[in-house]
């Protein structure tokens, strides 16, 4: 994960050896404990190694589309290797993907409009319509391996991830301060160094906040693409959505129980191991002229800092590389300067233009050929489709409601009482963060036990995997009440209705509305899975746009995939546009405090 | 007289405009930077001394006219200049050493050489010991000795300073001005020249071997002269406050002479601001206007304004403005940098807070177009609301985007005092009060 070499401790570590120490760190620790830090970070190196030969085994194996699943709870390590590996994979891919586009919609003046609007509208498809095609697609590219179903699976996940990223790295390009660019320029950056030194460093924690959500977001789209029917296939990756799925299935509840220990301990684990470390890393980031008073920590990052190991091997590998980098930039750059004023050579303004025009012209075809498609659709077929989102609507209505109902309460009090947030954060971030989609088959089987129809499944799903945004934007709002505007509240004997309407809830009102806007999105997404859903052998399922997604892929019938995805894209545009966006305009202009 | 290191010819620099016209920033302007000089360039805001520094570097580029640097066009060839920001500009990310290493790195030094030369800098600017801090941990005077390392390290010929010393404390900054001047006395830098670009008068005559001032709308050099004052200078010598007090007379006295209109080579006409309709509104408070009466009228009425800044302790770029103000409305009469009392200006500062209402709103219709042309739309409107938008789109044909904002914030800021009319800031629309009120009571 070393992305900004030019910074950190490769570059400190360098300096010790020419110039004296000046600042005295705790060098005690620094003698007594180096063997033991190396070991463990050898120990780290061992078991990556293990794990890599065990994916290679896996996806350069014969694909495997009907993996039976073993339900032991030994298998379970294994099987969460190979999602954590899927994930993993989707979040590389995401975070490259997003810095370049990101880089190019802010630098690319023509396509920047263009590159917006289509990130706007990406973010809203739901992910899971592209399931069949991509992974269609995929298999037949690796036919003979695994490796295609896996790819499948990463490229499903990255599609849901991305774009937030590639709009926070995009708007941190734009808001780069005027007089750091100006610094950039006049002292002769490379496009490399500005990289590294101006844009990502400044771009870091919008980043990694972003990526934080991805992944936890990520999560939830793992477990249903780990285990589809697709037409007569039914394509199974073995992982721990695919064993939690399984499990329920069969009603197993020891199985169940050991899955979800399992994913909630790596959920923990990747809390604790890697965000932590990094957003303590991070801090230096923050584009700050005093240093912030609160400050996370994190042990495992004291320990890479201080092994030997670790150090050597960024002097070893990555100095003499970022060196030859900024070097042969700086030489590149030197050669010829201000040629990228728009004065290309005609050749290659030539060549630019018939890439443009193939382009367009493949864009073009695939355009009509699925208009083509759309044209199979009956009246009928059509009409329904147009009752199911208005089915569905209603539901993520209700849904939306109920969590509101109980986030904004619930997030009032943890953000005013400093205790009770000690308490209720860490272990809302933790129930936060596992994915709706394992609980759902558990929560499905109680519900179904108790009577209730899939209709109450499908909002409690809905519910289940958007509330956590609501609650953690409640809880932020209300910790920035400014104290005197509640000093004011108590001091006047505000009574609590009062309180609410003067104080509160205008205070909350633009975080309220942040977290409504990712929420509804959420669940237009969730009510794919959640409005068709299998269990012991049978589909549920209850009248929706959702249900009607899942079952055109199941039965494979492109047609009505493709209009039900279009009409699904079209309803979170239309209700960003008409609802969501006024109101956030209304919150930036009347409501926001200092 | 040697060869110049930078040359600008007729430089400009204006917007476009969606209309036939457009806005002048800077009205062409010729400039040269000589070896051996320290220039100070001195202006009020919105003269565009920003705007000529960064034409000057190439970092920005002329709308007409062209730079040239050791006489070839400035875009074709390499320079080798240094920017010390106001704000600083060190990338809080990098530790001093590295912020200092970072503009060697991007000439491919290696990176021995790079950090010996770094660390020798440091040295050089008092921060031995500081290498490995990050900016934030440092005080902002120790933050620009940083920024000056930095713009050193490379050897510029040309230092440009863009108001180095303004965003610290009065002691760091005389500290570091003084410390400057003796790396420069001492030739203990390789630069050749230096650039200072700065609102602070004093700070031009202690430092510059040539001052030049600017004037605004748009910006074009008003005075450019030599400084013969001996090092180090004395701020008690007869000699420096005639000359402190000779700037301040041309800055704050109107020009005398009209330079003729420019005409672009298309034959479009360029606007003028002084002959506009509008006129431009000074960025001032009703408050800020009535506490600067009244401390006129405890000093018997009549004040040298470079005196009156420096009894208020005001820099000259938050004192103008007032002062401008204060004369558009008729309460002061300036005249060669003294400010005498009018009889309504006694009325105004003597007067309790309802009565003051009552004479601004007065003198406010009588004399500011954009305000007496609310009132009539409003006035002509049945529903007694005009959108902002209309008068925003009135303004932009003469002012920037940026200018035409402020110009409205003005205007609104002194209609509510004057109870003149009410802004809805939420649907942007000005409203007449009555008609809000009959809305209440109905």
């Amino acid at each position: 994960m070393n992305l900004l070499p030019g910074s950190f401790s490769s570059l400190r570590a360098r300096g010790e050896m020419g110039i004296p120490q000046t600042l005295a760190r705790s060098q005690a620790v620094r003698r007594s404990w180096p063997f033991i830090l190396d070991l463990i970070v050898a120990g780290i190196g061992l078991a990556i190694f293990y794990g890599v030969v065990q994916i290679a085994r896996l996806w350069l194996g014969q694909p495997q589309p009907d993996v039976v699943l073993s339900m032991s709870p030994r298998a379970l390590p294994r099987y969460a290797l190979y999602s954590i590996v899927r994930m993993g994979a989707a979040y590389l891919l995401s975070l490259f993907f997003a810095i370049g586009y990101g880089y190019m919609a802010a630098y690319n003046k023509r396509l920047e409009a263009l590159m917006i609007s289509a990130l706007d509208i990406l973010q809203s498809i739901p992910v899971l319509s592209f399931l069949p095609g991509v992974m269609l697609a995929m298999v037949a590219l690796f036919p003979s391996r695994q490796l295609g179903l896996e790819l499948g699976a990463v490229v499903l996940i990255f599609t849901g991830q991305v774009w937030n990223m590639a709009f926070s790295f995009y708007s941190s390009l734009k808001s780069l301060p005027r007089e750091l660019v100006e610094a950039s320029t006049i002292y002769r950056f490379s496009r490399w160094q500005r990289l590294f030194q101006l844009e990502l460093p400044y771009a870091a924690i919008g980043l990694i906040w972003n990526s934080m959500v991805s992944v936890a977001g990520g999560w939830f789209f793992l477990m249903a693409c780990e285990m589809f029917v697709l037409g007569s296939r039914d394509f199974r990756l073995p992982g721990l959505g695919s064993y939690l799925q399984t499990a329920a299935s069969d009603g197993n509840t020891p199985a169940i129980l050991w899955g979800l220990a399992v994913m909630i301990f790596i959920i923990v684990a990747t809390d604790q191991l890697l965000w932590r470390p990094i957003i303590v890393w991070s801090d230096r980031f923050k584009f700050e002229q005093v240093e912030g008073t609160r400050h996370v920590r994190s042990p495992l990052l004291h320990i890479l800092q201080q092994s030997n190991v670790a150090k050597r091997l960024s002097s070893v590998t990555l100095t003499p590389l970022t060196e030859r980098l900024y070097k042969h930039a700086a030489v590149k750059h030197s050669t010829h300067t201000n040629s990228d004023d728009g004065s290309l050579p005609a050749s290659s303004r030539w060549v630019r233009s018939v890439v443009l025009v193939v382009v367009l012209l493949v864009i073009g075809y695939a355009a009509v050929q699925a208009l083509h498609l759309l044209q199979t659709i009956s009246g009928g077929e059509f009409l329904r489709i147009l009752g199911g989102a208005g089915a569905t609507f209603l539901r993520v209505i209700v849904s939306l409601l109920l969590a509101t109902l109980w986030t904004v309460p619930a997030g009032v009090a943890i953000g005013f009482h400093p205790r009770l947030a000690r308490i209720a954060q860490p272990l809302a971030q933790i129930a936060a963060s596992v994915p709706a989609t394992a609980l759902f088959p558990v929560l499905l089987l109680l519900l179904l036990k108790s009577g209730a129809g899939m209709n109450t499944g499908a909002i409690l799903l809905m519910l289940l995997g958007t509330q956590w945004y609501i609650l953690f934007n409640v809880i932020a709002g209300a910790m920035a009440i400014p104290n005197d505007l509640k000093e004011v509240a108590r001091l006047f004997h505000f009574g609590t209705l009062q309180r609410w309407k003067t104080i509160i809830l205008p205070g909350i009102f633009p975080y309220l509305l942040t977290g409504l806007i990712t929420a509804s999105g959420g669940a237009w997404n969730a009510s794919i899975i959640a409005e068709y859903f299998r269990l012991k052998g049978t589909t549920m399922t209850t009248f929706g746009l959702g249900s009607q997604i899942s079952a055109a892929t199941d039965s494979g019938r492109f047609a009505v995939l493709l209009l039900a995805t279009i009409v699904m894209a079209m309803m979170v545009v239309t209700i960003n546009r008409l609802v969501w966006r006024p109101l956030f305009r209304l919150a930036e202009s009347k409501y926001k405090i200092g | 007289m040697p060869q110049a290191i930078i040359r600008a010819e007729r430089v400009e620099k204006y917007y476009a405009q969606p209309s036939e016209n457009r806005i002048q920033v800077i009205s062409p302007t010729d400039l040269s930077i000589v070896p051996g000089e320290i220039v100070a360039l001195l202006g009020p805001s919105g003269s565009g001394k920003s705007t000529l520094l960064r034409m000057l570097t190439g970092l920005s580029i002329p709308s007409a006219g062209q730079v040239y640097w050791h006489e070839k066009p400035i875009d074709t060839v390499e320079t080798n200049v240094s920017i010390v920001f106001q704000s600083f500009a060190l990338f809080p990310w990098l530790t001093v050493l590295e912020n200092v290493e970072a503009p060697l790195q991007a000439r491919g030094m290696e990176p021995v050489e790079r950090r010996k030369r770094a660390i020798k800098m440091l040295d050089t600017v008092g921060l031995d010991g500081f290498q490995h801090a990050y900016p934030k941990e440092l005080s902002g005077g120790m933050r620009q000795r940083v920024g000056f390392a930095r713009a050193l390290v490379v050897e510029p010929e040309v230092l440009f300073m863009d108001e180095p010393f303004s965003a610290l404390d009065v002691l760091t900054s005389e500290n570091l001005r003084s410390e400057l001047l003796e790396l420069w006395q001492k030739k203990s830098m390789p630069t050749q020249s230096i650039f200072i670009v700065t609102h602070n008068i004093e700070e031009a005559v202690l430092l510059a071997d040539r001052i030049i001032v600017l004037g605004r709308n748009p910006g074009h050099v008003r005075v450019d002269f030599k400084v013969a004052l001996q090092h180090p200078r004395d701020r008690k010598a007869a000699a420096f406050t005639q000359l402190v007090d000779y700037i301040y007379k041309v800055l704050t006295q109107p020009d005398a002479q009209m330079p003729a209109l420019p005409v672009t080579g298309d034959g479009r006409r360029v606007r003028d601001q002084r002959l506009m309709s509008y006129q431009m509104l000074p960025h001032a408070r009703p408050g800020g206007i009535a506490g600067l009466l009244e401390f006129m009228i405890d000093h018997g009425g009549k004040a040298d304004i470079y005196r009156l800044a420096d009894d208020l302790a005001f820099e000259i770029d938050d004192l103008l403005p007032i002062v401008d103000a204060s004369s558009l409305l008729g309460f002061l009469s300036v005249n060669e940098g003294d400010a005498s009392l009018t009889p309504v200006g006694a009325e105004y500062g003597n007067a309790e807070i309802l009565r003051q209402k009552e004479i601004f709103r007065e003198v406010a219709v009588e004399n500011v177009l954009l305000l007496r042309q609310i009132m009539r739309a409003l006035e002509a409107k049945s529903d007694g609301t005009v959108p902002e938008e209309f008068f925003h789109d009135m303004l932009d044909e003469q002012f920037s985007e940026e200018e035409t904002l402020r110009q409205l914030e003005t205007a609104i800021n002194w209609g509510r005092f004057a109870e003149l009319f009410d802004f809805d800031a939420s649907r942007r629309r000005f409203i007449l009060p009555s008609k809000q009120a009959s809305e209440v009571d109905g």
